[in-house]
């Protein structure tokens, strides 16, 4: 227990000595009669590619110089400034804050004040750029929250309950994957596999159906597009712990898109790594399966349609199977969402649907 | 069938039946032409005395007529030449009589300002007119009234008083019929345009309600009088020549044109005449109209004459109208003022001199408002009415593309021209506004032209100098913040200090207020 706390505490000091050393940096510059700057990667879109060594997007090689001397930089760079000072504040007081609470917290602070959430999430990335380092570790979170449920044992290493452990079926409902659990060590777990579901209806069917035990598998709950905190947790489970992983979402465009962003990154965190699991795999529901097992179906709108024409050209869905989904989906015009299976009864996804899917991905 | 009846009338008779010629149409206008009439009298008068004028004008109301109008009293006073006793009734009470028939510029051009307006009193109140004038010796006072019909004056009254204090001027008290609320604006933009063009002046009104305006002299300096002279054979008409001949000692046409024109030598006049296919011995008294009608006509396309001379004319000088305007304006350092006056020029063999200025800033926006706002002076007499109709409006308006100076169309903007000339091409009889006549279009645009190139530099060192001082204060309001939590987030006690950065930024600044470059004079349009 000593040991896994130290070393949450030397995560938090390597951060911490990260924003000192900006303060440092901007300090000694203004004192060498220099207009403070800092290099960061640019994330214009030209500078987004795709690594297919590492299977996500990244940065490219170009780097921008945030000048003060420029006055259209100067603003946003005292934004930056404030920003990480905010978030040392939080590392320091052991507290953490959303996206949402950052853009409040500089109400009323003239000249520093944020016109939109839109501009402080804006700076929060570009702290993340520069340091090199997910806001998470600095203790700044979104507001969306996800569920973990399964045969796993965590111990906190939050303020008040360090040290503390807890096995997450505890809660049939699941817990929520906040600050606290997004901290927590991994102690031990006798699941073999993690099943990723999108719809928070299905996740809680499974847990009814005890579909973790019939399959051995921790459960969790995406709530559409997986938050940082969530992937950062999956890739920890199937990298640290050698859990297979298998995502299952809406047949659709959205739902496809949804595990392929846990599978290979977004281009919206192409600065940060940690966040992919390039060997995770989805497994349904494919267009293929909505012949196969006669689900009821929707049209595709044209919305849809435009949306997987974009899929078809991006360089993330390049493989056999991408490809022969997207063209399967145009070819029926047809999407299904994972509640309708319940055409066939409550069980019949975990008796039937499940096992076959699993196997097939050879788990 | 009616028999048709024939007679003269008298020229008193007709400005009586014509009175809205000279610009006594209705109550409120003739109040304001009463007005301009008399101050334009005072102001010669003071200028060939060659005194600073001191002008006094009072309007008192004295009854309500009950159709909106009222019968005032209106007195100007002057400390001009005065006019000589044995003058003071034929002057006042005769139409068109005066000293205004010599070839200079002066205010009036008639001599019949005065008397009109004082005619236009009599008929609209029956009250007679008082005129006190001293030349410098005894004060005689008159009190009289014009004989319409035959253009008479009829004196009720002749006091003599001495003079112990020495006074000399001219003092006109008259009753008439008019509407000040009305004309109350016209009036003051009036005397301000003319205190504008007259810095030298001192005047003072006190208006019916009581209220004393005064337009103060800034400066005891006068523009140098014009001096008289012989005409310009290309601007005299028939009549002119006329005249000349029947005055003539000359016996010869050589040595009419020589001796009765400006700028004519004998090989000019020789020259001329050749081609005017009239003999240069000819003596001139015999001429027959034919000839002389030929002879004017030559003249206007002869080609050989030097330019009228301008002595004749009595610009108000570049440093002069810049007191004027500054102080009529009420300018400061930080706004714009530029004036230039333009070499003489001529048209139709008239000699004429434009000269202009501009105005531009803060002060015009406050005092103004936006938009550009334009002074006509015709011989520095003021012209308040048709501005669309007149050249300057159309130089400004349809000539000058102010966006090559960076002028927009609001622009806190007061352009200032005025053209002297002892012809000024009006449009029209009520004197109102000037003709398009080309070469003084010309002169006005290049003037405005060479103005605005000064102006256009102004503008941009405002501009740079705005985008420099709002810079400035960015960097004054972020780089202290910057400090602050940068020292903050190292846990510094002190933050660094900006000043030095602070400094470089401002040093930009101070470089962007340096003084204007010289413009380089570009080629004109012709």
């Amino acid at each position: 227990m000593r040991r896994r706390l130290k070393l949450a505490e030397k995560r938090r000091a390597a951060v911490e000595l990260a924003l000192k050393q900006l303060g440092k940096i901007i300090c000694e510059q203004i004192e060498n009669r220099e207009f403070p700057w800092i290099m960061l990667q640019s994330r214009s879109t030209d500078n987004i590619v795709y690594d297919p060594e590492l299977r996500q997007y990244v940065l490219g090689d170009r780097v921008i110089r945030r000048h003060s001397r420029n006055i259209r930089h100067i603003r946003p760079f005292a934004q930056l400034i404030w920003t990480a000072w905010f978030a040392r504040e939080l590392l320091k007081l052991r507290k953490t804050s959303t996206l949402r609470e950052v853009y409040y917290s500089a109400r009323g602070l003239r000249d520093i004040e944020f016109k939109s959430q839109d501009e402080s999430d804006e700076i929060i990335t570009d702290l993340e750029t520069a340091l090199n380092m997910p806001r998470e570790s600095f203790n700044i979170y979104p507001e969306e929250r996800s569920a973990i449920f399964g045969d796993l044992t965590i111990e906190y290493t939050v303020p008040g309950y360090e040290g503390k452990r807890l096995n997450l079926t505890e809660h049939p409902d699941g817990m929520m994957i906040g600050p606290a659990l997004s901290t927590a060590e991994i102690v031990e777990t006798s699941a073999d596999k993690v099943l990723v579901i999108e719809k928070g209806a299905m996740f809680t069917r499974l847990i009814e159906e005890k579909a973790y035990k019939r399959f051995n598998a921790i459960l969790i709950h995406t709530a559409g597009q997986a938050p940082r905190a969530t992937r950062t947790l999956i890739k920890r489970l199937n990298e640290e712990h050698g859990l297979p992983v298998y995502l299952f979402t809406d047949g659709d465009p959205w739902g496809m898109h949804i595990a392929m962003v846990i599978i290979s990154g977004s281009a919206n965190a192409a600065h940060l790594r940690g966040l992919a699991t390039p060997d995770a795999k989805w497994i349904g529901v494919w267009a293929t399966d909505i012949i196969r097992y006669k689900l009821p179906t929707e049209n595709l709108t044209d919305k849809d349609v435009k949306r997987l024409k974009e899929l078809k050209r991006d360089p993330r869905y390049q493989g056999e199977l991408w490809q022969r989904e997207i063209d399967t989906f145009l070819e029926i015009g047809q999407k299904a969402e994972l509640e309708a299976f319940s055409r066939y009864g409550l069980t019949y996804i975990v008796d039937r649907y499940l096992p076959d899917k699993l196997e097939e991905a050879g788990a | 069938m009616e028999e048709t009846t024939y007679k003269s009338i008298s020229p008193s008779d007709f400005f009586y039946r014509n009175r809205e010629i000279a610009g006594f149409s209705n109550p409120s206008r003739a109040m304001y032409s009463a007005i301009r009439e008399l101050v334009e009298n005072s102001l010669d008068a003071c200028e060939i005395r060659g005194v600073p004028p001191d002008i006094y004008i009072r309007i008192r109301e004295v009854s309500e007529t009950g159709s909106g109008t009222s019968i005032y009293a209106l007195r100007v006073e002057d400390n001009g030449t005065g006019v000589p006793p044995e003058h003071i009734p034929r002057c006042f009470g005769q139409v068109l009589y005066g000293s205004k028939y010599i070839l200079k510029q002066s205010r009036g051009t008639f001599g019949l300002g005065g008397t009109i307006t004082i005619l236009y009193g009599q008929i609209t109140t029956h009250k007679p007119v008082r005129v006190t004038s001293s030349t410098g010796g005894d004060i005689h006072e008159y009190e009289m009234m014009i004989d319409i019909v035959h253009n008479k004056p009829i004196i009720l009254s002749h006091r003599v008083r001495a003079n112990k204090a020495g006074w000399r001027g001219t003092a006109v008290e008259l009753y008439l019929e008019g509407d000040y609320s009305r004309s109350m604006y016209r009036i003051y933009e009036y005397l301000k345009q003319t205190a504008m063009v007259n810095p030298y002046a001192e005047i003072t009104f006190i208006d019916p309600r009581g209220r004393l305006y005064r337009f103060e002299r800034v400066t005891e300096e006068m523009p140098p009088p014009p001096r008289a002279v012989k005409p310009h054979p290309q601007g005299a008409d028939v009549e002119t020549y006329r005249r000349l001949i029947a005055i003539t000692g000359e016996k010869t046409m050589k040595g009419f044109m020589t001796r009765h024109f400006q700028g004519v030598g004998p090989a000019t006049a020789e020259k001329f005449l050749q081609e005017a296919g009239i003999d240069p011995g000819k003596n001139p008294k015999s001429l027959s109209p034919d000839e002389l009608v030929k002879l004017v006509r030559a003249a206007r396309e002869f080609n050989g004459f030097q330019r009228p001379d301008p002595s004749c004319l009595s610009p108000i000088g570049e440093h002069l109208l810049e007191m004027g305007i500054r102080k009529e304006l009420g300018l400061t350092d930080e706004d714009f003022l530029k004036v230039v006056q333009r070499r003489p020029s001529t048209y139709l063999g008239y000699p004429f001199i434009v000269e202009a200025a501009i105005a531009y800033g803060k002060t015009i926006e406050r005092r103004l408002g936006r938009g550009i706002k334009i002074y006509r002076f015709a011989n520095r007499i003021p012209l308040l009415f048709d501005e669309s109709s007149g050249v300057v409006w159309k130089v400004v308006h349809k000539i000058i593309n102010w966006g090559t100076y960076k002028v927009s169309p609001d622009s806190p903007m007061v352009v200032v021209v005025h053209v002297c000339s002892t012809k000024i091409p009006y449009k029209t009889v009520g004197k109102e506004y000037m003709a398009d006549q080309p070469e003084v279009e010309r002169e006005i645009t290049n003037a405005l032209r060479s103005i605005a190139r000064h102006l256009r530099l102004y503008i941009s060192r405002r501009i740079r100098l705005a985008r420099e001082r709002r810079r400035l204060s960015i960097f004054e309001k972020y780089l202290p913040k910057i400090a602050e939590f940068s020292a903050k987030l190292c846990d510094r006690e002190k933050p660094p200090d900006i000043k030095p950065l602070l400094k470089a930024v401002s040093l930009e600044v101070s470089e962007a207020e340096s003084p204007l470059r010289e413009v380089p004079e570009l080629e004109e349009e012709a």
